[in-house]
């Protein structure tokens, strides 16, 4: 994407006057997105930029410009702004020395090589094939995304690295209506991975849409109070990420803006439970050869027989920290700094069945799906919005339920959770942080949770 | 880049569009100055300086539409743009709804859009701005014991319009604002309290009301319990009648309602709100972060009364819901940036002020909970069905006043069913950020399920 030579250069010039630290980071990404609503095929979308970033790091104060553009006179001059405001002696950064080529993800097919009409077919599929799941159907759209997203980072310490990071995503809405009862349902299918993702049935994602919204429409409203919560498998691990990742970004961590500041070692759970962020695992939606900042991205035990094992980190807080980076060095695009970002964090299976996690409970509550979810990782406090969701009365689900939202506190729900599942599943995800959105994979079996405010209307 | 440049290069865009084989097109293009400075225990944490520019280009083949986006605007890059988005058009279906925008009334001229301090402020002083801020919330309570940071953003930019239909023109505009996360501590409890400002330079935020703000609320968070769950009288801060607006505000869109997914669907000129709330969407008041002489289509802005006497009066529309629903675009065809293509959204949004003071409303309220916060709108807020169940933080309120904290917990309803038991809305407004660009003010509501305990 750009050549050595320049680099260095602009690497040269952003240290002329002094500073412990300098990146350039190139980004060429390329996407389309295509929707379909009331049956008609619409807002087909290109888009390509190119542009990078540029930062210097002088003792505790990162100073960043960012382009436009790879034009040497844009990135000279963006280095020269960074440099002005430095008086010292200049920093001779150390020779650029590509690294060993990164093991990529394997794109069978390329998304770009596949004709626009093929994935306006798909998108008919998912559109009849939710308007066929019942007479109650009344709405159905559906949209498909491609990106690809080539970097390219040297840095003053002679890295030269780069990934080339190609995914492939549809979500589909359904909405349903019965007697002036209005209930939607959603679904998504994506991964990290080329137009290969697609083949079989990606169309079945409409049936799942479509029978989560019919569902709905026989539910009740949801109750609200503390009870026990059984939380279902694949995006149910949006809870972890809410309830623990984000607490353990090793930002907020040094900030004391964690509830998990400090806690290294000590147990946060019951043994039962071990977790990690894997951003190694092959074709997941957070998967990446190198993180944003050249660092392998890797395999991270967060916690282990419920001990607190590891934060996760960027370059600057793994230095802070006098530690080594745990590859979660991430960047929305040129236009960000980095920071510590989860990749796919999940619960790793346990040894309870599903079915008999349920059967044990009275009376609880059982969330199959969210919507989404935040976290205040300073004290801890997060939420979560259940999109499909049932009573469980007597040891058995009974009742759908609508409009229900989770709420707790980290440190007692993780605590709390007393059994989990031998099933496995993992979901996509958009995470948003510091006005930065990254994909994310979100995993887990069945997981149950002692004792959670479910926050719905019956009072 | 100059504004003559960007019209220039939205002109040569239309060309290229057309040569390309497009029957119409469109081209929106940007260029923009911003920095960002982060401040943290009174240090810079890191500073950005960046500039940036790119171009949008609708392209039309008969009724079907295609987009395309990028940052080179040479010509070779706008041809290559131009081949993209008329590429894109013939994956579309026809709609006989889709047309390029035609010239529209005059646009407004409105004043103050653009603070030439943005541009003269040292980037020395809006650190100093920071560091002011930070330390007026530390200094609020000795219970205050930390800012997890202190961001400060401004941008100055201008934007600029051309179709093949005769459209054309361009306007500046600057933004600056700064917000701040407070945490306080007692024992082992941490709480954090939020202090925002925004405004169109650095000399229109208040650094003492920012910071005392997110201090103030840090602290008085400590100690908070969960309430137990029951249905009571609830008074809204502005924040959350921000969040609340935005609810409406999305909801009221044409394109929603035509497609059959909001509540207000069908709903035009009934009663569907209590008398007291009364709302517009204003998209030319100079105070508004959103005010412009025109929308992404280049229609002239204007202000379109929503909601008052109790009946919903108006859709929000852009060029295509207008042909489709055979109204008059109402210039609210909005665009989050160059990257994507218009559609319709609020501009400012306004809430009408009552008569009551906050105290007054509390005092009406008797005993219930004052909201100050709501977390997990994306995943709480269902904008087709109007339900919503969302995290939440605030006080008790007892005998009418302000008693203990309370956190987490949760408030639930529906649209329609919240806007039939407003009781009052209170009588001092503030421009808050959230929920788009809202001017609101605390309000009563009758009753509202709260989930705690």
């Amino acid at each position: 994407m750009l050549e050595e030579g320049l680099a260095a250069r602009v690497l040269e010039r952003a240290l002329s006057r002094g500073g412990d630290f300098a990146e350039l980071f190139c980004e060429e990404r390329q996407g389309f997105t295509l929707s379909i609503d009331e049956s008609r095929v619409e807002r087909p979308q290109s888009g390509s930029e190119r542009g990078a970033g540029i930062r210097v790091i002088d003792g505790e104060v990162t100073r960043f410009a960012h382009v436009d553009g790879l034009a040497e006179e844009d990135l000279m001059g963006a280095a020269d702004g960074l440099a002005s405001a430095l008086g010292g002696d200049a920093t001779e950064p150390l020779p650029l020395k590509a690294a060993k080529p990164p093991e990529l993800q394997e794109i069978e097919i390329d998304p770009t090589s596949v004709p626009a009409e093929r994935k306006a077919e798909i998108l008919r599929e998912l559109d009849e094939r939710a308007r066929a799941a019942g007479a109650e159907v009344a709405q159905a759209s559906a949209s498909y995304s491609e990106g690809r997203r080539q970097v390219a980072i040297f840095n003053s310490e002679g890295l030269e690295a780069g990934d080339d990071r190609t995914r492939v995503r549809l979500g589909v809405q359904v909405v349903a209506r019965k007697n002036g009862t209005v209930e939607t349902g959603f679904e998504t299918l994506g991964e990290h991975r080329g137009f290969e993702l697609l083949d079989g049935d990606p169309a079945r994602i409409a049936d799942e849409a479509a029978k989560k919204a019919l569902t709905l429409l026989g539910a009740d409203p949801a109750p609200a109070g503390e009870m026990t919560v059984v939380v279902g498998g694949g995006f149910g691990g949006v809870l972890f990420h809410e309830m623990t990742g984000h607490g353990l970004e090793a930002d907020a961590v040094q900030k004391g803006a964690s509830v998990y500041a400090g806690k290294m070692g000590e147990k946060v759970a019951q043994p039962l439970l071990n977790a990690y962020d894997d951003g190694v695992m092959a074709h997941e939606w957070g998967t990446g050869a190198i993180d944003d900042e050249g660092t392998p991205c890797q395999k991270t035990a967060v916690i282990q027989e419920g001990e607190l094992t590891s934060y996760l980190y960027d370059r600057l807080r793994a230095r802070r920290d006098g530690t080594a980076s745990t590859g979660n060095g991430r960047r929305a695009s040129f236009r960000d700094l980095p920071i510590p970002r989860m990749t796919n964090t999940y619960i790793e299976p346990g040894d309870a069945d599903p079915e008999a996690m349920i059967s044990e409970v009275e009376k609880g509550f059982y969330a199959v799906s969210f919507g989404g979810g935040q976290v205040e990782p300073a004290t801890g406090d997060f939420v979560f919005g259940v999109s499909e969701g049932y009573l469980i009365e007597g040891g058995k689900v009974t009742k759908p339920c609508r409009g229900a939202t989770l709420i707790g506190n980290c440190l007692q729900a993780l605590e709390r959770i007393d059994a989990v599942g031998t099933d496995f599943e993992m979901k996509t995800g958009f995470c948003g942080k510091a006005g930065q959105t990254a994909p994310v994979g979100t995993g887990q079996g069945h997981v149950r949770i002692k004792g959670m405010t479910v926050g719905g209307t019956a009072v | 880049m100059s504004a003559a440049d960007l019209e220039d290069a939205a002109r040569r865009a239309v060309d290229a569009a057309t040569s390309a084989g497009a029957s119409d097109a469109e081209a929106w293009s940007e260029g923009s100055r911003s920095r960002e400075v982060r401040v943290h225990a009174g240090e810079v944490e890191s500073l950005t300086e960046a500039s940036g520019r790119g171009v949008g280009i609708r392209a039309w083949i008969g009724t079907r539409t295609g987009y395309a986006y990028g940052t080179d605007l040479s010509e070779s890059g706008l041809a290559e743009l131009a081949e993209a988005a008329v590429g894109a058009a013939r994956v579309a279906d026809e709609d006989e709804h889709s047309a390029a925008p035609e010239p529209s009334a005059e646009p407004p001229e409105i004043d103050g859009l653009r603070d030439p301090a943005v541009a003269a402020t040292e980037t020395a002083d809006v650190i100093d701005l920071a560091k002011r801020i930070e330390r007026i919330a530390l200094d609020r309570d000795k219970r205050v014991t930390g800012v997890e940071e202190v961001v400060y953003v401004d941008e100055d930019g201008d934007a600029a319009i051309a179709t093949s239909r005769g459209v054309s023109g361009s306007f500046g505009s600057s933004v600056a604002y700064s917000f701040l996360q407070a945490m306080a501590t007692e024992d082992s409890e941490v709480q954090t309290g939020l202090g925002f400002g925004v405004g169109r330079s650095p000399l229109s935020l208040d650094a003492e009301q920012i910071g005392s703000e997110a201090g103030d609320e840090a602290a008085s968070m400590l100690g908070a319990s969960k309430p137990q769950s029951r249905t009571c009288p609830v008074v809204l801060s502005e924040r959350v009648t921000a969040s609340f607006a935005g609810f409406i505000g999305g909801a009221v869109c044409a394109d929603e309602v035509q497609r059959g997914r909001s509540p207000f669907a069908d709903r035009l000129g009934d009663e569907i709100a209590s008398a007291a709330y009364v709302l517009a969407d204003d998209g030319i008041d100079p105070g508004g972060l959103a005010s412009a002489p025109f929308d992404g289509e280049g229609t002239a802005r204007e202000r379109t009364p929503l909601i008052a006497e109790g009946k919903l009066l108006a859709y929000l529309h852009d060029g295509y819901t207008a042909r489709r629903g055979g109204a008059r675009s109402t210039g609210n065809a909005a665009r989050s940036s160059y990257r994507s293509p218009p559609s319709v959204s609020p501009s400012n949004l306004m809430l009408e002020p009552g008569e009551l003071t906050l105290e007054q409303l509390l005092e009406r309220a008797g005993d219930g909970v004052f909201i100050t916060d709501v977390a997990g709108l994306h995943s709480g807020v269902n904008p087709v069905t109007g339900r919503y169940s969302v995290g939440a933080s605030g006080r008790t309120i007892s005998g009418g006043e302000l008693a203990e904290p309370l956190r987490e917990f949760t408030i639930a309803g529906d649209l329609l069913g919240t806007l039939a038991t407003v009781q009052a809305v209170g009588s001092e407004t503030r421009w808050v950020p959230f929920g788009g660009s809202v001017k609101t003010a605390p309000m009563l509501v009758g009753e509202m399920a709260i989930g705690g305990a």
